[in-house]
């Protein structure tokens, strides 16, 4: 780098006069230079390469542009978040797919979250059993391919179930069989929204608890029993508004018609295949993160907790797992990402996901392959930086902050 | 264009395809390469339109051919790795037009997902897959059909012990089929038009909707009926499954080449009406060299003995002897691949010539 010069001068940094030729032998000046030359001609390339393929589509007579995100589907699919006809739009269709992706990611994200970290502890644990059994799981489940787990999950265990006539009687009215999950559907009638309202009011007021215990423990050291007050808060008021409101619930059970449960809700098998192998492959790999996250707080930390007399369960609680989430969260981070692209496996299991909907049967009906495709790797890309900039936030948050 | 000659590379894919049946899972993949390989391959100013179809088929040395992945009686690997099928059939009677030597065929398996972009890319030349021609796939594509191989329809398959007797009996069922095919659609518009409900389960490969109707994960398999016969051999036991009644769609079944090259879509096309005029006038496989001495000028002319029709076509005057000596006559390939030769026993019926009440007609050589 060079030194630097008074505000104000033009001229190169050996401190000479200014003179045109002298630019040239400025090593700022012709790195930027370069820089601008280089940004010209990657905006050429894009430019040439934008301006190619609508000729080539015109040659071709392929039909381009994104009008056909308006036009009629006129295909159905199996399982909808949103209301989706076949008489219903591309674009409807994308949406569709969209938010399949998104249900299916994020279930797993939290999925394989929870039994990431039992598994993890569980590596730790002193149990010789627990933790032999722990590493076999991570073992064997982190070294077979995700497909592979899936076709499992999907061919071996949910194809082997019986007929819906045989279907397996579940407690309350639920049944499992080869063609899903069928649960009652609770139908809320007026006066639920009292209990909708207790429910918001118990978290509120936890929270503030919570909030004022702290403060009175830092004042006066004297403790409050927060955990017990919060459960009661949240479970408590809103089923005595259940009670109050004269219960306004009821559930639409499945009923088995000719060929399947009428009514109900079903979960599909394509959709549980995919979560389960989605989250117990991603769990493998975040409970070694967790292990290693653990593993890498220093003992005199525990040591000096002990010290204070706190007990084992508040060592992991208030000085283990804060610091181990540092190590813990960046990592995370990319297994997240990764479940969220894998899910696009989907189309292996016949999950109606974005790449099946849209990159697929929206993509084939269309033609517009360079469209369809520029879309859904969009998609991926955005889902992936808004991951990312979450976590980020997150990992700011729970950084060491220096005084 | 530096880029352009560099690009200009990547069409022809260098890749050994003959068994390539069993495809990978790379889909996404597979698609945003072809969609990158449409987007910057194909020059703006030269190859497919202006240097023609036949003349890089020439220079190449082999016809690269779109295939079904494996599709009885249409195109489907044997237990010699030979593909076999009326599809398959007319690769290599192209092939043999151009060549004069029907073993000049590279065949590609494409799924049904994959086919339109393997066209439109240039990848293959020639798409011979029991395709349906749609108006849109005819004129928003980027493609055209050249003919009608098989005349079909969509129907409906269940197993005989449920007791349905029609299409409209399958209220409320669940329903398998392909993705990416007329027959997605045409089910849904079928049972939307009738007020019926149903619930669609859907697969990317045809072999795993057989497989998801084998485990019972639906009620009822629906394809083109051809398929359907064919996939039902398949089956453990394939007497205890019944087919309906009812044809809900028109599927006419043709091969598709790139709009945009007329010289090369008019000899695929006329492979195909020689093949139908050589069962018209009684020239197979087996008596086409004693044929070519026959006094019948409509012959005469079929098997270039008179007149100069090859050369309208860009090949020799002899063509249509090489296509009936690789290929046979339409019928003759019919019966070997879906008729009586073949384990589909399949009847002529709407496919029969038009002089036996069929609707396979072609126009005359003159």
């Amino acid at each position: 780098m060079e030194g630097k010069k008074p505000p104000g001068t033009v001229g190169n940094s050996a401190g000479l006069p200014f003179s045109w030729p002298g630019l040239l032998y400025d090593t700022r000046v012709r790195g930027a230079a370069l820089q601008v030359l280089l940004l010209i001609v990657l905006l050429l390339i894009g430019y040439e390469i934008a301006t190619n393929t609508a000729a080539n589509l015109r040659k071709q007579n392929i039909a381009s542009g994104f009008g056909f995100l308006g036009r009629t589907a006129g295909f159905d699919i199996s399982q909808t978040v949103i209301d989706y006809k076949s008489t219903s739009s591309y674009a409807r269709a994308f949406w569709v797919g969209f938010l399949n992706t998104l249900l299916v990611a994020a279930l797993g994200v939290v999925l394989a979250t929870v039994l990431g970290f039992l598994i993890g502890l569980a590596r730790l644990s002193a149990n010789w059993l627990v933790a032999r059994l722990a590493t076999v799981y991570v073992e064997v489940v982190r070294n077979v391919p995700l497909l592979l787990q899936l076709f499992v999950w999907y061919v071996a265990v949910l194809r082997a179930l019986p007929p819906p006539q045989q279907g397996l009687a579940l407690a309350g009215g639920a049944t499992f069989d080869v063609r899903g999950l069928h649960l009652p559907r609770p139908l809320f009638e007026g006066g639920a929204w009292w209990v909708a309202a207790a429910l918001l009011l118990g978290i509120a007021l936890a929270v503030g608890i919570k909030i004022w215990a702290g403060g009175r423990q830092r004042a006066t050291g004297e403790q409050f029993p927060v955990a017990w007050m919060s459960i009661g808060l949240v479970a408590g008021l809103p089923l005595l508004a259940f009670l109050l409101a004269g219960r306004p619930l009821a559930f639409d059970y499945p009923r088995l018609g000719r060929f399947n449960f009428e009514g109900g809700l079903t979960i599909e098998p394509e959709f549980m295949a995919l979560l389960f192998g989605l989250a117990f492959y991603t769990a493998s790999f975040i409970a070694e993160i967790v292990r290693s996250g653990i593993t890498g707080v220093a003992r005199g930390q525990k040591e000096a907790a002990a010290a204070l007399g706190l007990r084992r369960s508040q060592i992991l609680r208030l000085v283990v797992i804060p610091q181990a989430l540092r190590l813990i969260i960046p990592p995370l981070t990319n297994q997240y990402l990764n479940l969220t692209k894998n899910s696009s496996l989907a189309v292996a299991i016949g999950y109606p996901d974005l790449v099946a909907v849209f990159a697929g049967t929206v993509l084939n009906q269309t033609g517009q392959a360079v469209e369809v495709i520029l879309i859904t790797m969009g998609v991926y890309l955005a889902l992936s930086l808004m991951t990312a900039l979450l976590m980020n936030w997150f990992n700011a948050r729970m950084a060491i902050i220096e005084r | 264009m530096v880029l352009r000659l560099a690009l200009r590379q990547f069409p022809s894919p260098s890749w050994r395809s003959h068994a390539w049946h069993g495809r990978g899972e790379g889909r996404l993949l597979g698609s945003a390469l072809a969609a990158f390989l449409l987007a910057v391959s194909v020059p703006a100013s030269a190859a497919l339109s202006q240097a023609g179809t036949l003349e890089t088929v020439k220079a190449r040395g082999v016809l690269n051919c779109g295939v079904n992945t494996g599709l009885a009686g249409f195109s489907a690997p044997d237990d010699k790795g030979e593909w076999t099928g009326i599809d398959a059939d007319f690769c290599r009677a192209v092939a043999a037009a151009i060549f004069k030597d029907g073993g000049r065929v590279k065949f590609l398996p494409l799924n049904a997902k994959e086919r339109f972009t393997a066209l439109q890319s240039g990848e293959v030349d020639l798409l011979s897959r029991n395709t349906t021609w749609t108006m849109s796939r005819d004129t928003s594509l980027g493609m055209n059909f050249t003919g009608v191989m098989y005349y079909d329809g969509q129907a409906f398959m269940v197993r005989k012990s449920l007791g349905v007797a029609s299409v409209k009996d399958l209220a409320g069922a669940s329903i398998c089929v392909q993705t990416g095919t007329t027959n997605e659609q045409n089910l849904a518009d079928y049972f939307s038009a009738n007020g019926i409900g149903y619930r669609p389960v859907v697969f990317e490969r045809l072999i795993e909707v057989l497989a998801a109707y084998n485990t019972g994960r639906c009620d009822a398999f629906t394809t083109d009926s051809s398929q359907l016969v064919s996939e039902r051999t398949r089956l453990p036991n394939p007497d205890d499954h019944v087919m309906l009644p009812e044809l809900i769609s028109k599927e006419p079944l043709g091969p598709v080449v790139r709009q945009g090259d007329a010289g090369w879509a008019n000899i695929v096309r006329w492979v195909h009406f020689a093949m139908l005029n050589a069962e018209e006038y009684g020239v197979s496989s087996k008596n086409v060299d004693q044929m070519l001495s026959s006094p019948n000028p409509e012959i005469r002319r079929l098997l270039g003995q008179e007149g100069d029709f090859g050369k309208g076509l860009g090949l020799d005057n002899d063509w249509a002897v090489a296509v009936i000596r690789a290929a046979g006559n339409y019928g003759e390939s019919f019966e070997r691949n879906l008729g009586s030769g073949s384990r589909l026993g399949l009847a002529r019926g709407r496919n029969a010539l038009w002089k036996d009440g069929g609707l396979q007609y072609a126009p005359p050589i003159r």
